[in-house]
């Protein structure tokens, strides 16, 4: 049977008091996907962390913007897509900072880059200073046996 | 709208349990820290997050952790953890952390471990 691609989106304002309601949206996605209860905490906390990130750092905690998370599931693939207008950042450089480093400079927003890294099979940051940044996000569904 | 993270503040032979019930995001750490920066200012330095109750953590709470686990050290208090459920576990462990910190099952076993000293590796 032909698979197609479904299709979500989430657009809520830029405070971390929505980040409850970004892990509900996320979880109920990643239930549908098939992922385990596991996975769909790793999920939820991967999103978490990409929100968080865009409402401390490229909004620096003002509540008046908007986040957008739009949801991919293609096959045994989920897509996470956070996208916003802020303030983008170089993620070369987090990337090159060790670990202790990140724990020290806690409000860097690297220790979430970090675990958002970890957690899923690819990360791609699409960054167009002053006009749109958007972190992509994709973890592959383990097929059961 | 009400958070959805509460802390009890209990005490236990000596030691400070913070009982964390619920979210500890970005929006629930500030709680958080405020809780803790209280204990460290009132020079209550042997401090247990039981955690039995903790749904759910991200950086922003395991950074609340970090921000004062080293001046607590110094001044010859630690932060020990009790009661992780396994999901909420697999957080501290993506990112190394339980080898930093002391993690039993129970309260009183972590708080028992501020007589035997910390078995943390430097």
């Amino acid at each position: 049977m032909a698979q197609f691609e479904k299709s979500f989106t989430l657009q809520v304002p830029s405070s971390t008091e929505n980040l409850a309601l970004i892990r509900e949206f996320v979880s109920a996605i990643g239930a549908q996907a098939g992922f385990d209860e596991k996975d769909v905490m790793r999920l939820q906390l991967a999103v978490d962390e990409a929100c968080a990130n865009v409402i401390e750092h490229a909004y620096d905690l003002e509540a008046t913007h908007e986040v957008t998370i739009r949801a991919l599931i293609d096959d045994d693939v989920i897509r996470f897509e956070v996208i916003d207008r802020g303030k983008g950042f170089d993620p070369a450089r987090i990337e090159e900072q060790k670990l202790d480093a990140l724990i020290r400079d806690r409000r860097s927003g690297g220790l979430g880059l970090r675990l958002i890294r970890s957690i899923m099979d690819d990360v791609q940051y699409q960054i167009v200073p002053g006009e749109k940044n958007e972190l992509r996000m994709m973890k592959k569904l383990k097929k059961r046996t | 709208m009400s958070t959805n993270f509460q802390i009890e503040r209990t005490e236990l032979g000596g030691a400070v349990v913070l009982a964390l019930d619920g979210f500890l995001d970005a929006h629930t750490a500030p709680q958080f820290e405020n809780a803790i920066s209280s204990e460290v200012e009132a020079g209550h330095l042997h401090l247990v997050a039981d955690c039995r109750k903790l749904s759910y953590i991200s950086s922003a709470g395991l950074g609340v952790f970090m921000s004062f686990i080293e001046e607590i050290r110094e001044k010859g208090g630690d932060i020990k953890l009790s009661g992780i459920e396994p999901k909420v576990y697999q957080v501290f462990e993506v990112l190394g952390f339980h080898e930093l910190f002391d993690i039993v099952d129970h309260v009183e076993a972590a708080v028992a471990l501020f007589d035997q000293g910390s078995k943390r590796k430097d």
